[in-house]
This record gives structure tokens, sequence and C-alpha cells, in this order.
């Protein structure tokens, strides 16, 4: 049997910050893997430390101690512009506010991922510490892409349609459009139905399953729902900075 | 949905930036800051487009006053090699050359100038000629012939000749067939003593009269298209023998150039008010953009964009933006330089030149350089945004570093104003005065935050969560009220130019200025002429000796003209001075070193002394105290000079350089002189004037006075016009800082209204809040613009200046209430959306 490829990694994650109270520390030396087509929930209350998790792991922020690999390459290794080519085409985000540009339409924000990492191969020479985005268009070009990845969110119908004129359901399903366009290997999403009423957060919680099977990405999902931690192949509960597998 | 390798295309990070701008653009996000620039970089250009073509025509018509584009004038023959350099370049040249000599008829001799032209004489203007006093003038149809001279008729009639009379000059007889009626650059030389007698140059050599060792001005007249001209001035002037000089139309009549130079000031002035104030416009429309992007960055640096991608996505948006923004901007100011082209259709006789293409490169060069300083900053920190402010909203956008910033607005202001004030002390004072300002408005902002913070401490309800707002976001209230100074100070500004120093402009020219002298009046005509001019009603501005002396020393140094490499000063030393003697300091003239000799209370006669002209002093080298030695009808007369004056020129009355006391020149022999006003309607009296005093000459300055004073209403017209783009721009950048504050405004209405706080309670807080920004900006925009108008109208206009107190009760209360009402007005979008949808905007 052969062992799954391992695309995100973190040994001894610590992470403390500085406040008016002297040093805290937030994540206390944690490690975790996630397997290529995992899916891995992060369930904890509110100021657990989840989210803060989530930053290192995606690289958007960098830990006091540890280490964190991502889809092979150690973080460590990487400056910010090199973290920022390695999520490029590779890593997919959906937020519980969604984080649609406000003065661009729908097809234009999915599109925005696969134009960014086009525009980022091209100055990839100059940097990144040699990595180089993954457009994940194969030839076909950024707009088609979007169209089709639009389409598969159900909201072809509304492509032109500015962030301001969706409702809250339909804005996070842009998101997910976006996040799954390059073709991602791994998904981070955080709360991603905090905003969304039970119903939407059902409907938005069923599609994100499906297009992440279809696509056969990881997925890394903090939030503080049960029941959605519980559609997730693991559990793992974060508390004061510790994290704990759950059954 | 597939991963995988894909095709690369090419310039993507361009595409990529220009999809962005248009999307940008589409948005709404770009409006204020284009709107800012566009209007920056029309002033620019219309000012531009309009000075340029304005100076060609003034050099036009300047040219009359020398027959010439240009002239080199020289005290010794100018080497052929100037010529042909000028003939090379394609330009018209013609000579001429002019000495002093006596003219005989019958038994009655005469001191004459010569001037000895040839066939292409003038180059510009025309020389006009009478068959005899009474007869129609008609243009010169060629040089004068074989034999024959043309006259001044002042000439026949103190040899008691008539036209066609012979006469002896030198070892050659002429028939003086013509008398002169104009010669066009006879301008510079209005009260030359000696009649003009003009000679062809071919006729000069049988006369004898040129030797080696004649006294004579030698001149080289050239004519052509600007650039040819000016690239020949620019070949010539490091060539030119010690003895020669070139001449440009300006040098050739003071009164002239001093018009022509203030209505330019005063349009750069305008132009550069535009600049700076659109500068701030652009800089707080710049800041909101940083403002509303600081999102999208953290997005796009977590899905994947290196900050060197963000980077340069942002300097090909700005640039790109820029250009377009600047063209636009050129395109206005193209079409807002034809409004003034038409505006000033009287001011110049025939149509404009076309305008060149310089003004666009300068003006877009101005849009980039204006940007690239206001904007480039703060946009390119943009891309330090961290990407994990999509988790954590609290990580805010880069503070953007003062001095980063600061040093990019300070060095585009500093690279704009000196290259387009054209005028350095214009440009200093202005950007002093700027600096000073900006840094009252922000000192006062600072002050007011401060304020506002221990007044939260001190109330209650709205007016403490208001007051305490403005004191928790210090930096965007000190932005604020400084946005509304400068808004403010332009308009106060455009008031005090329009309405002071305007109005001062055009009293130095009021209508009956003199348009007539009258000189070679002798002693035992004076009173009689002064009689005949009371007897008709003609306001005379007081009759002046005039005495002939020439400069023969200063201090221990005895002046010879060699001793001067200015060809100025050497003209100046080799001339005769005429010398004036008065107790009273004339109006139109103010000492500005030294002492006049007749104050308040002092009775007996002052002792010998000289005043001297400012310009003339500094040309020649003489300073207070030096002791002047003049040689007047053959003795020396001497003493020191007390005062150093500065005279209005343009007020078109009579001036003198060297003024001494009544007992220095009282005794010497004098001609006099007057000037006066003759309406247009008593034309009829000249003739009568002139039987009566028949060697007095009549120099009419109606056409240059006429030409003066079109200058300055058409230029007060022109000033305003552009002033138009400043006004435009004060309200832009008020506009901008009222758009500064409105989305954190947003974000807290909605929270305070979630609270339970009315709509009224917080207008009522807004209202309180931008009235007493407006007052505190009103006010120190006030102290500003009274200091520039009072600094301007001194030091840069020579003009009058009296504080204004409209000035302050419109610009304090005016101010506070434009600002209040508009700030409440446009602040009140945000109060009117439902509280949750403001929250969740600003979520």
């Amino acid at each position: 049997m052969n062992t799954p490829e391992i695309l995100c990694r973190a040994d001894g994650l610590a992470k403390h910050v500085s406040g008016p109270g002297g040093r805290l520390t937030i994540l206390h030396g944690l490690s975790l893997r996630v397997a290529a087509g995992e899916a891995v929930a992060i369930v904890g209350a509110s100021g657990s430390g989840k989210s803060t998790l989530l930053g290192l792991l995606a690289g958007l922020d960098a830990p006091s101690g540890g280490e964190v690999e991502l889809c092979g390459t150690r973080l460590s290794t990487l400056d910010e512009d090199g973290r920022a080519a390695l999520r490029g085409g590779r890593v997919g985000f959906v937020f519980q506010n969604f984080q649609l540009l406000p003065t661009l339409t729908a097809l234009e924000n999915v599109s925005l991922p696969l134009e960014l990492a086009a525009a980022g191969e091209q100055t990839a020479a100059r940097g990144n510490g040699g990595v180089r985005p993954d457009t994940g268009m194969q030839g076909a070009d950024a707009t088609a892409v979007a169209r089709e990845a639009l389409e598969r969110v159900g909201l072809s119908a509304r492509a032109g349609h500015y962030p301001r004129q969706l409702s809250g359901g339909e804005q996070q399903r842009v998101a997910i459009a976006r996040a799954f366009a390059p073709g991602p290997r791994i998904l981070f999403a955080d709360e991603p139905t905090g905003n969304l009423d039970l119903a939407t957060g059902q409907r938005i919680i069923d599609l994100l399953f499906a297009l992440r099977a279809d696509a056969g990405a990881a997925l890394v999902l903090v939030t503080h729902d049960e029941a959605l931690a519980a559609r997730c192949d693991r559990r793992l509960g974060m508390r004061d900075g510790h994290l704990e597998v759950l059954p | 949905m597939s991963a995988g390798k894909a095709r690369m295309p090419a310039a993507a990070p361009w595409r990529l930036a220009l999809r962005l701008l248009r999307r940008d653009w589409r948005s709404g996000e770009l409006y204020l800051l284009a709107a800012a620039l566009v209007l920056t970089v029309a002033a620019i250009t219309a000012v531009g487009f309009f000075t340029d073509r304005i100076e060609r025509t003034m050099q036009r018509q300047g040219g009359e006053l020398i027959a010439a584009d240009l002239a080199i004038d020289s005290s010794r023959p100018i080497p052929p090699s100037f010529a042909d350099a000028a003939a090379a370049r394609g330009l018209e040249v013609a000579r001429t050359l002019t000495f002093r000599s006596v003219v005989l008829a019958g038994d009655d001799t005469q001191l004459v100038q010569v001037k000895a032209v040839d066939d292409a004489y003038p180059l510009r203007g025309e020389m006009r000629l009478k068959a005899d006093i009474d007869a129609a003038e008609q243009p010169a149809p060629g040089p004068p012939g074989d034999g024959v001279a043309w006259v001044e008729p002042r000439l026949l009639y103190v040899l008691g000749a008539d036209p066609g009379a012979r006469i002896d000059l030198g070892e050659a007889t002429f028939t003086a067939d013509r008398l002169i009626a104009y010669e066009p650059d006879r301008g510079g030389n209005f009260f030359q003593i000696a009649p003009r007698v003009m000679i062809h140059m071919d006729a000069l050599p049988a006369t004898g009269l040129v030797t080696a060792a004649s006294r004579v001005r030698h001149r080289l007249l050239v004519a052509g298209p600007r650039d040819a001209v000016a690239d020949f001035a620019a070949w010539a002037e490091p060539r030119l023998p010690a003895s020669a000089g070139l001449i440009d139309a300006r040098e050739a009549r003071p009164e002239f150039a001093t018009a022509v130079d203030r209505a330019s000031r005063f349009l750069h002035l305008a132009a550069l008010t535009t600049l700076l104030v659109a500068g701030a416009a652009i800089a707080l429309a710049s800041r909101r953009l940083v403002d509303r992007q600081t999102d999208a960055v953290a997005v796009m640096r977590c899905l994947g964009a290196p900050r060197h991608l963000l980077t340069r996505i942002f300097a090909i948006r700005l640039l790109s933006f820029g250009l377009l923004a600047s063209l636009a901007g050129c395109l206005l100011g193209w079409l807002g330089q034809r409004g003034l082209a038409l505006l000033l259709a009287d001011w110049v006789e025939g149509p404009l030149p076309a305008a060149s293409i310089q003004p666009v490169f300068v003006g877009i060069g101005t849009g980039l350089v204006a940007l690239a300083g206001f904007a480039l900053p703060p946009l390119l920190q943009l891309a330090d945004v961290p990407p994990l402010r999509v988790l954590r909203r609290d990580l805010g956008p880069p503070r953007v570093s003062v001095a980063f910033a600061g040093l990019g607005a300070a060095a585009a202001l500093a690279l704009m104003i000196l290259w387009q004030a054209g005028d350095v002390e214009l440009a200093w004072k202005l950007l002093l005065g700027v600096v000073a300002a900006v840094a009252a408005l922000v000192t006062l902002g600072a002050v007011m935050v401060w304020l506002a913070g221990l007044a939260a401490a001190r109330t209650r309800g709205i007016w403490r969560l208001g007051l305490a707002g403005l004191a928790r976001r210090p930096a965007a209230a000190i932005l604020q009220i400084t946005g509304f100074g400068l808004g403010i100070l332009a308009l106060l500004l455009l008031a005090v130019v329009r309405v002071d120093l305007l109005r001062s402009w055009q009293e130095t020219l009021p209508e009956g200025a003199p348009n007539r002298f009258l000189i070679n009046i002798q002693p035992h005509e004076r009173d009689a002429l002064a009689d005949w001019l009371a007897d008709h009603d003609i306001d005379g501005a007081g009759i002046f000796p005039m005495i002939r002396g020439r400069l023969t020393g200063i201090g221990a140094r005895d002046i010879e003209p060699d001793d001067y490499e200015d060809p100025r000063a050497e003209r100046l030393a080799a001339r005769e001075f005429n010398l004036s003697y008065a107790t009273a300091l004339q109006a139109d003239n103010s000492i500005i070193a030294g002492r006049w000799w007749s104050g308040a209370g002092q009775t007996a006669p002052a002792p010998g002394q000289f005043s001297v002209e400012e310009g003339i002093a500094e040309t020649l080298g003489i300073r207070l105290g030096d002791r002047l030695r003049f040689q007047v009808a053959g003795q020396t007369v001497s003493a020191p000079v007390t005062s150093l004056r500065q005279v209005q020129w343009d007020s078109f009355n009579v001036n003198f350089f060297v003024i001494g006391t009544p007992g220095l020149l009282a005794e010497q022999p004098a001609t006099y002189i007057t000037s006066f006003y003759l309406p247009a309607s008593r034309e009829a009296l000249v003739p009568e004037l002139l039987r009566a005093f028949p060697s007095v000459t009549l120099i009419d300055v109606g056409a240059l006075l006429a030409q003066v004073r079109g200058i300055i209403e058409q230029g007060i017209h022109a000033v305003e016009y552009v002033f138009l783009f400043t006004l435009a721009a004060g309200l832009l950048v008020m506009y901008a800082g009222i758009q500064a504050s409105l989305a954190v405004r947003r974000a807290e209405h909605g929270v305070l209204r979630t609270l339970g706080a009315n709509r009224r309670q917080l207008l009522r807080g807004l209202l309180v809040e931008f009235t007493a920004a407006g007052l505190l900006a009103g006010l120190t925009a006030s102290i500003f613009a009274q200091i520039t108008g009072f600094v301007l109208a001194r030091q840069l206009f020579d003009l009058p200046f009296a504080p204004n107190p409209w000035l302050w009760v419109f610009g304090v209360l005016g101010s506070g209430a434009a600002i209040g009402l508009a700030g409440t007005l446009g602040t009140y979008r945000a109060l009117v959306r439902p509280p949750l949808a403001a929250l969740r905007g600003a979520g």
C-alpha cells in the first residue's frame, strides 16, 4: 500500500506575541500532518488559536518556533514572496467574510488568482526562492477557466455582478469558485459559514465538499461548528494553544 | 478546473496591471485622483500653451521696437562671420550704422544723428514718411535712394529749410526729400536731442565721415523663425567681442517689458497655485485610494501574488493612469487656452501664432512627477500589507513612512515649481509660503485633535463619542484640516490677487496717464508753454529741466566706455545722460537705499547730492556714497550719491536715471521736458501746438501706452481665467478632505446608531466638528493669504498693498459655514445607510 503524500506538515509549531502583559503564547509547539485529498477539521472556541494555526499552515504568517512544510517545501526556506509564489495556484482559501474585491465582478474575482499566477510566472525569476506559481490553466485563458468555475457553483448568470449586488450565500459561492478555479492541491477554509444563515450555510458546505471531492484537494477547515467538523475525515480540537485528536 | 503547467502569456504583469486599472476605473475608485491630476495638468498646459503663444506674439510686436527679432549692437565693426552665421540659419540680415555729425544747409548748421541703412532695413515694422509736414504718412517704398536723405521735420525747421532742400553731410550733398514720420527702432531713444538724418549705407563712403577713429554704433539686425533666432543667439553670445552685445525687444522698452513681466508672473503664479493646491488633492486622493486598496492587496498576497509583482503592478497602473490622466489634462488645457486666446483676441493685433507642442510634454511631465511624488510612496508601501490581514482585520494598512512620503512630495513639489515657475524668485517664495502654511495647518490640526481629546473627557453622550472619535484618528483629522486649510487658502489667495493685486496693477496706469511727451522745450519757451497748456485745459505732469551730462567718474575711478565689458554699461557710459534736478521725490519713485534730500521739516536748501535709479546703479557699479562726476557743458559737476531709487517705468511719467539737488544743477544749461494726456477728441490741438512752439519735439506714445494698457487689462482677464482652475482645485481638495474620513465615519456611525444614537444627534455632532475644523482652517488660511498677498505685492510685483478686512470676515466665517455645511452634507450619505449595511461594509 502506498503511503499517501503529506501536503501539509507542521512540527513543533509555536507562536508567541508580545502584549501589554508580557509575552503571550498562542500555540504551544504543536504538530500536524495533512495528507493529499484528506479533509481535516480544527475545532475550538473563539480565541483558542484556530485562525492563527491556519495562517501559519498557509504561510500567511511566520511561526515563532517549529517548522511548516507545504506542498513539499519547507516554508522557513522561503521569504515572504517565495511563500506567496508557493500558494499561487496550489493553495485555495475560503474566508468567513468572503474577501471578494468590491471593485471586481464575480467573474473577475474568480479569475484573479489565475491572472496573478500567470503574471507571477513572468516575474518569478527575480526571487520567490525558485518557487514558481502553478497557473493551473493548461493553455486555457483565465476568463474561460473562471467562467467554468462560476458555472460549477451555479452562478454563471451572475458573472457580471459586483459583490455588493450579491447575497451573502452568493458571495461565498463566488469565493469557493475562486478557491477552486486554479485547481488547488490544498484548501484552507476559515469559518466558511460563519456569516451565513443555517440553510445557506448548509448549501455552501455541500458545495464545498462536492467540489473538493471532485478536485481531490486536501482541506483544512477551521470551525466551531461540530456538525460541520463531523463531515471531515479527521477532527482535531484546539484548546489554549494545544492540539488534540478528537474521536 | 484542472491543475498542471500552463503556457506563459507574454507581458502578463502588464496585462494584469492594465486590466486592474480598467476595473479600478470602472468602479469609480480613481475618479477623485483623476480629477485632481487632470486639473493640475490642464492648468499647467493651458498657461504653458498660452504664455508660449503670447511670448511669441510679444516677440513679434517687440521686434518692431528694434526693427528686428534680435540685434547685435557694437561700438566697432561687427565681424562678417556673424552675418554669415545668421544667413546660414536662414535668417534675414540687415545692417545699420549710426553716428553724430553736423549738417550744413546754407549758412546754418545743426548737430544730427545720422543713420545709414542697407536695402533690407527694417526687418520688422516699417518706415513711414511724409512729403511735407501736413501730408499724409506713407510707408517707405524702399531705402533712401542715391543722394537722398530722409530727415526729421524738426531739422528742416531748425535749419529754416523746406522739404527738398539740399543739405551737406561731410563731403557729400543730399536732397532732404522726405520727412520721417515713424522710424520703428527709434523707440529706445525717444529723448535723443539731435534730429535724425537717414541715408543709404552705399552713400556713406562719399561723406568721408566714417573712419577707423569715428564713434560709430554698428548694428546687425536679424529676423526669422523663432528657433533659428534662438539658435543664432546661442551661437553668437559666447563669440561676441567685448565691444558688442545682443539686444532683444524686451530690452528696448522698459515700459513694455515691465507690463509683460507682470502679466507673465501673474499667469505663472496662477498656474503654480493650482499646481500646489491640486497637489494636496492628489495627496488626499492617494491616501483614500491606499485605504481602499489595502484589503485587495491582502487578498492578492494571500492568493499568491509576491510583493515584487504587486509593486510592479502598482507602478504600471500608476504610470498608465498618470499618462492617460495627463493626456486628458493636456486636452483640457489646450481647450482652455483656446478660450483664453479668444478672450484676449483684442490684446494683440493679428492672429496669435499657433501653439507649440512643448507644453504637452511639460504637462505630461508635471502630471507624472506630481503623481510619482504624492501618490507613489504610499501606493508602493501597499505591497507590504501583510497577507494575514485576510484573517486578522486589526492588521491595518502599513504606516506610510512620513519621511518617505514627505520626501517624495517635497521633491516633486520642488521639481515642478522650479520647472514651471520660470522665475526662481517666485518659485522659492511660493514654495516657502506653502511649506509654512502646511506646517501651520498640520500643527493646528494636531492642537485641535489634542484639544478634542481633552474635551472628550469632559463631555458626555454623543459629544464625547464624536470628539473622542476625532482624537482616535489623529492622522486623518490632521490631514483633513490641512486639506480644508489649503482649499480655503487657494480661494482667499484668489480673492487677494483678484481684488487687491490686480486692481493695484490697473491703477498704475490710470485713464489719463500721459500719452504725449514734449521735449526740447527751450528755457525761454517754458513759461509760455506752461501757459498754453493751462489755457487749453491740458493737465501737464509738470515741466522738468533736462541737462545733458557725460559721466566721467565714479568715486576715484575715471570712467571710459571701454572700462565696461557689459555692452549695456558701455552704451550708458558712452552716451550723455539726461540729468534733472528736483526738490520733491516723484510719486512713482520710491527710495530703496539712503534718503531723499527734502524731508518733512527741512527748510534749508540741501547740499549737492545725486539720487540714482537702482537698475542703472547696478549696471554701472554705482553704490550709495560714491561721488559721481559729470561733464556738463565743459564743467565738472560732482556730488555724492545719497539715495537709490526704484522707478515705476510703466507709469509713463517723465523719469530720470540721475537726479541732482537744485543747488547742484540749476545753473547748468537746460532744456525742458513735459508729458501730458491728450484725449483722442482733442487731437486737433497738436498742429496748433507745433505751430506755436516749432522747435519743440512732440512724441506720441499713445500707441505704446495703449499696448501696455492692453496687456494689463487683458492680462487681468487671463489671470482671472486661469484662476478658475485654482478655484476648481480648491473645491476639489476640500471634497477630498471630506471624503478622507468617510469610510471610518461610516463604520463609527453604524456602531453609534446601533447603540441608539439618532440621526439628529449624529448630524449635530458632524456639524459641530466640521464647523470647528472650517473656522480653524479659515483662520490659518486668512493669516497666510494676507501674508502671501503682502509678500507678492511688495516683493514680486512692486505694487502697493493694503490689508483687506473683508478677507478675514469671509475667510474665517465663510470657511466655518461652508465647510460645516459641505462636510455635514457630504458625510450625510454615511448616515442614511441602515446601520447593518454600515457595519457590514466596514467589516
